[in-house]
């Protein structure tokens, strides 16, 4: 079968299953999960075939495997849709596939399948005492349409396509985010969720547009791999002075990705989708729609950059990613300093790495990017799923022990290293990776190499904020494990928690092999001792895409001191903080941050700011300037004017025109005709005798006259 | 066979009024007999009407299935009429939509016969505008369309119906007016009324107007200019253009579910394919001259009206003021194709329309399928109160999933319908009104807010303890209904190849 054929049909099975799923078999929890699995199982072996094919392809970036379709007919041509495979594409793809098998087979146990249904769990709510979920079969369903929607956007070869697959992801991501709807909490979460990454899609759209009506095409070869166009882009102004038409179409395609990888200011929204459960974080909300945010300026590096050659000044856009991308990366580790939630100190931390991944972008750094793409992809839905591993250890414990405490508070634990062994070693592997634990992780590599390019092409300032970073990721990276793991337990559920059952250790164990494994394919050849044992694959494979390949940064020291020692120091002092936390204890670094400390917990203030800048007075402005004044006062005022003064213009048609002169007029000639009537009535009786009298009297009257008046 | 293929417009127009005439003849109280034959009466225009679709000729330029009959010779008026690739879609729409109306009416309990034969009535009416190549036939189902719809909401309306229907006779009516003025001087000027002849001779036109005798002359500029505004009026009050929106939430509000359902589905329609096929083509001129107010119009109808549903409390009102934000990308679409048609942005302008004549049927189907999902919660729970809902998932999740599904394609989430459409409005309006579509933009993040807040507010949240006794689940019956209108969302949002192709082809000769 062609390779083409293949490719299309990647996407296929999760809907299908989904379909099937919703309008069959959802009462079958069995069936439910074995089609969902089943299908996924399916598009991973698709994937596999695609990706291996296409590493061992020469030249792919020259000739990817690309076949399209005319969908659209738009006056005398139409609008093509298709599936690209190039390099970048296959290692998306490639990771995408694995996360989702991953995560799909990790939700069966995390959902308590095989456990009996509890008869007071109720469909909207969490189980609460280790039943099975309600809506299991709903729960699989979501995340089939969700992996449909990831794969499309990864096999898509055009920014339309793209659009369809990112959009359809967010509605899964709403819907998952508010899984258990009933929870008032959830239901607010996924409206914001929902809004706040529209807001950037909305801005994404005009992007679409604007490409289009600029090149009369949304692919991506057409447009990126195409000197012509790109050069046109470039060179003509767009309807903003200051910005060539590529500038300003990259920046509104820049704002999509701000809001779908959660970066500074739309970044409210990540830590509150995790209400969803743990899974759907894992993968929504760390490996997948998140890293599409990235993914899509990855797609279009060669847009936003254009105008800027390797070693030059950034562009305006550049300057505005590499600020956004910094700055978050810095500010959202700063917030998870603060944070009890293991999970929610996990949602910042993807917040603060995709940060990483913007900045490295904003700086023309294309390959460390994708790198660090891939391999956080890996490491934080271990982390995350590990962290699900957790919460029902110590679930268990809760219910076992009847102790009323969240689960989810990392001061809660303690400990569970000796009570989740598998858990403990995964999840160890996958925070050393975000840590950037020198040699052995696929984290440090990715994040070196970022760190390595801001360093060697002179942005200092993205340099210093990033190591910043990097050390703040360490240090609270070691607060999460020291107090989850290490010590002894701080509770009784703590003590009582136990390993969780093998769907769900097996990804931990499957992601924490890429965990480590994912760096080593792109180790710099220049690194001292072992570079070029293995070849520097990734760069040059991932090159290929771009039609003007990057050239690999050379070996400085500098930038790996700085790395090894942010990521060592970090997790040293993590560990020194955090390893004699007593029950019931404070955070030690409360103490030392004093009223800071209370700012990071309460993330800057962002969402009370937004509430009171943005949504309420929005909703002012619609429900009582709109609907009230505008409609209701002014236009239906106006109208209601417009009906009484008619009224009134009637009444005085009638009442001063009508009565008195029309009608009156109409009387006054009727009853003077009938008054003169009944007046000249009288002498009309009827009798002979008086009308010959009369007769006789008035031949008198005319014949006197005539004979003896007249003269 | 040959028969069918000569007056298939007309039997499409007038086999619901014959259907109507058939209702009369069933005792009143045989209710289920009077529903029944209601609606497989009114399957037959829909049979007819999937027929003409598959029979229609997309490449061929100019009017099909053209039927021409004397009817009033002496004013220059005939029996004329015609399909092409805008109204071809409009007649599927039209028949396709009565049926299912007719099948969510089954909760109807008092006078049902009059109340199904008011339906089938105002299906030929609004045929009829589709399908008129003259301007005569044409006011005189425009005005048909209207009556039926007083009736069903001032009869079978809920509380507030005196007022509303009143509102809505009263508003439009004062547009048809302007349309009645409009055609008798066009008629006059041109010496015929029918549709063809008038677009090939109207802009030659160079004589004054002597009227009705009258020691008046006009010059025909003139006469064009009040033309074009009585057209344009009366149009935008039916579309219905910001300002003149505010008949529609309360006439949509206090309507029968069915009512609803056709009047946004069907009835806003017309004013939209009024300026289609009148204003652009007659008046290019004046079109291109007063675009860009009519744009502004259209971004106030799409930010304004968003605004407005987000902040509405009552469900089935919310879904009303949708249609305003909806209908303002059809109106931005005309707008810029009116300003860029003839010009070398003629091609933005074909998508413009192209996006514009596709919103007209997505509204249809998403509208439609809004207010009928509206009827049902209110046909359990008696209230619409939105503060009063919530939590109904648990309790009615098939109805649950239809009302998601049906409230994103409405949102316009890629891969259903809605998307598809506007994306093209949004992608010809760029280039000809850039401010405008940045602006737009707006009313694209608040559809989000009001969706979503329906969505929250009805199906999510804690359990409401109320309707655990109360059977909320939609019926057997209401599925099917939806159902269709599910399907086309979800093929559109897929495929839109199959009508996009009927429509491109049209607007291409008429706009290209």
């Amino acid at each position: 079968m062609q390779i083409e054929t293949l490719i299309w049909l990647i996407p296929l099975p999760p809907i299908l299953a989904f379909f099937t799923i919703v309008l069959g078999t959802n009462r079958n929890n069995r069936l439910s999960h074995i089609i969902a699995i089943g299908s996924m199982v399916v598009s991973w072996g698709l994937a596999m075939v695609v990706f291996f094919n296409a590493v061992t392809t020469e030249g792919l970036g020259h000739h990817p495997f690309h076949s399209s379709i005319a969908w659209i007919p738009t006056g005398d041509t139409a609008l093509r849709i298709g599936v690209l495979i190039d390099p970048l594409g296959a290692l998306a793809l490639f990771f995408v596939a694995w996360t989702c098998l991953a995560i799909f087979l990790y939700s069966v146990g995390y959902n308590n399948y095989g456990k009996p249904r509890d008869p007071e769990d109720r469909a909207g709510l969490p189980p609460r005492a280790g039943g099975i979920e309600p809506m299991y079969a709903r729960f699989f369903a979501f995340i089939s349409l969700f992996a449909f929607g990831m794969l499309t956007l990864v096999i898509s070869d055009n920014l339309l396509l793209l659009f369809v697959g990112w959009e359809i992801m967010g509605l899964c991501s709403y819907l998952l985010i508010g899984f258990w709807y009933g929870k008032p909490s959830a239901r607010d979460a996924m409206i914001k969720a929902f809004m706040t990454t529209r807001v950037g899609d909305v801005f994404m759209l005009l992007g679409l547009v604007y490409l289009y009506s600029a090149t009369g095409t949304l692919s991506y070869r057409e447009i990126l791999y195409n000197e012509h166009v790109l050069g046109m882009l470039t060179n003509t102004p767009s309807v903003i002075p200051a910005l060539s038409t590529a500038g300003l179409i990259g920046l509104l395609l820049f704002i999509g990705t701000v809001g779908k990888s959660a970066q500074w200011p739309l970044h409210v929204w990540l830590p509150d989708a995790m209400e969803g459960p743990t899974p759907v974080s894992a993968m929504i909300h760390a490996a997948t729609m998140v890293s599409a945010g990235v993914y899509l300026i990855l797609r279009f590096f060669p847009l936003i950059t254009a105008g800027w050659h390797e070693g030059g000044p950034l562009t305006p856009t550049m300057l505005v990613i590499s600020f956004i991308g910094a700055f978050t990366a810095l500010f959202a580790a700063t917030i998870a300093l603060a944070q009890n939630d293991i999970k929610r100190v996990l949602a910042y931390s993807t917040i603060s790495q995709l940060g990483f991944m913007v900045a490295a972008v904003g700086i023309g750094a294309y390959v460390a990017a994708a790198f660090h793409l891939i391999t956080h992809a890996f490491f934080k839905a271990l982390l995350f799923l590990g962290s699900g591993s957790v919460i029902h250890g110590v679930e268990h414990g809760v219910q076992h022990t009847n102790e009323h405490i969240d689960a989810q508070d990392m001061f809660n634990m303690g400990g569970l290293r000796k009570k989740m062994p598998v858990t403990f070693v995964t999840f160890l592997i996958g925070g050393f990776a975000l840590s950037g634990f020198p040699l052995i992780t696929a984290g440090f590599w990715s994040k070196d190499e970022i760190l390595a390019d801001a360093f060697a092409h002179g942005h200092l300032a993205v340099f210093i904020t990033l190591a910043l970073a990097a050390f703040l990721t360490a240090f609270y990276t070691m607060r999460q494990i020291t107090l989850t793991f290490l010590g002894e337990p701080r509770t009784k559920a703590a003590e009582h928690a136990h390993e969780s059952v093998w769907t769900m250790t097996l990804p931990l164990i499957v992601l924490s092999f890429f965990a480590i494994a994912a760096g080593w394919v792109g180790i710099p050849e220049g690194f001292p001792a072992i570079g070029g044992i293995i070849p520097n694959w990734f760069h040059d494979f991932i090159s290929g895409t771009l039609l003007e390949h990057p050239q690999a940064v050379a070996f400085n020291p500098v930038p790996l001191i700085v790395s090894i020692g942010v990521a060592l120091g970090g997790l040293l002092l993590g560990w020194l903080v955090y390893r004699r936390v007593p029950a019931g204890g404070e955070d030690p670094v409360k103490k030392l941050l004093g009223p800071i400390y209370s700012v990071l917990r309460n993330k800057y203030y962002f969402d009370e700011l937004y509430s009171a800048v943005i949504v309420r007075p929005a909703y002012w402005f619609a429900e009582t300037f709109v609907y009230r004044w505008i409609d209701r006062g002014v236009i239906d005022g106006f109208l209601h004017w417009v009906g009484r003064t008619s009224l009134r213009i009637g009444d005085f048609l009638r009442n001063s025109i009508d009565l008195p002169i029309v009608n009156g007029g109409a009387d006054f000639i009727g009853e003077g005709v009938k008054k003169s009537g009944k007046t000249a009535r009288v002498i009309q009786t009827g009798r002979v005798q008086e009308y010959l009298i009369i007769g006789m009297v008035f031949v008198g009257i005319v014949l006197s006259y005539i004979l003896v008046l007249r003269p | 066979m040959a028969f069918l293929q000569a007056h298939l417009l007309t039997l499409i127009l007038f086999s619901p009024l014959a259907g109507a005439v058939l209702l009369l003849l069933i005792p009143r109280e045989r209710l289920q007999a009077i529903r029944w034959v209601a609606l497989l009466v009114s399957l037959i225009p829909f049979g007819l009407a999937l027929f003409l679709w598959f029979a229609y000729q997309p490449g061929v330029q100019g009017y099909q299935f053209v039927e021409q009959a004397i009817w009033y010779e002496a004013i220059g008026s005939s029996y004329h009429l015609g399909v092409d690739g805008i109204s071809v879609p409009m007649v599927l729409l039209t028949t396709l939509l009565t049926p299912l109306a007719i099948l969510i009416s089954w909760s109807i309990e008092d006078n049902v016969r009059s109340y199904m034969a008011l339906f089938l009535l105002l299906e030929t009416g609004m045929l009829g505008v589709f399908m008129s190549l003259d301007l005569l036939i044409f006011f005189v189902f425009w005005e048909i369309g209207l009556i039926p719809m007083y009736f069903l909401i001032n009869q079978w309306g809920s509380g507030n119906r005196e007022y509303a229907s009143f509102k809505f006779l009263i508003y439009t009516i004062a547009g048809s007016l302007g349309l009645l003025l409009a055609i008798q001087m066009i008629g006059v000027a041109s010496g015929t009324f029918d549709l063809i002849v008038i677009t090939e001779k109207w802009s030659t036109l160079n004589q004054s107007l002597t009227l009705f005798g009258l020691p008046i002359t006009l010059a025909i500029g003139t006469v064009k200019k009040i033309a074009f505004w009585a057209f344009v009026v009366a149009f935008a009050i039916k579309i219905p253009i910001w300002p003149f929106h505010t008949w529609l939430p309360d006439a949509h509000t206090e309507a029968p579910t069915a009512g609803s359902m056709i009047l946004a589905g069907v009835l806003l329609k017309l004013g939209a394919y009024g300026f289609l096929r009148l204003v652009l083509p007659l008046y290019p001129v004046e079109a291109k001259y007063f675009a860009g107010a009519l744009g502004l119009l259209a971004v106030l109808a799409i930010v304004l009206g968003a605004f407005a549903s987000w902040g509405q409390d009552d469900f089935k009102r919310l879904v009303a003021y949708s249609s305003v934000n909806h209908m303002g990308f059809v109106v931005l679409g005309i707008a810029a194709a009116a300003f860029a048609q003839g010009t070398m942005q003629a091609d933005d302008a074909v998508l413009a329309i192209n996006g514009a004549v596709l919103q007209m049927f997505n509204h249809g189907l998403s509208a439609a399928g809004m207010f009928l999902l509206v009827g049902v919660v209110y046909d359990r729970a008696h209230t619409r109160d939105l503060n009063k809902l919530g939590g109904l998932f648990p309790v009615a999740p098939i109805y649950g999933g239809i009302l998601i599904f049906t409230a994103m394609a409405s949102l316009g989430l890629p891969g259903l319908n809605g998307f598809v459409s506007e994306f093209l409005v949004v992608r010809g309006s760029w280039p000809i009104f850039t401010l405008y579509t940045a602006l737009s933009m707006v009313g694209l993040l608040i559809t989000g807010a009001y969706i979503l807040k329906g969505l929250a507010k009805v199906l999510h949240g804690p359990l409401n303890e109320k309707w655990l006794g109360h059977k909320m689940e939609i019926n057997r019956r209401e599925i099917i209904a939806i159902a269709p209108l599910m399907f086309l969302m979800l093929l559109i949002g897929v495929w839109p190849a199959w009508i996009l192709n009927v429509i491109n082809q049209t607007v291409k000769f008429l706009f290209g």
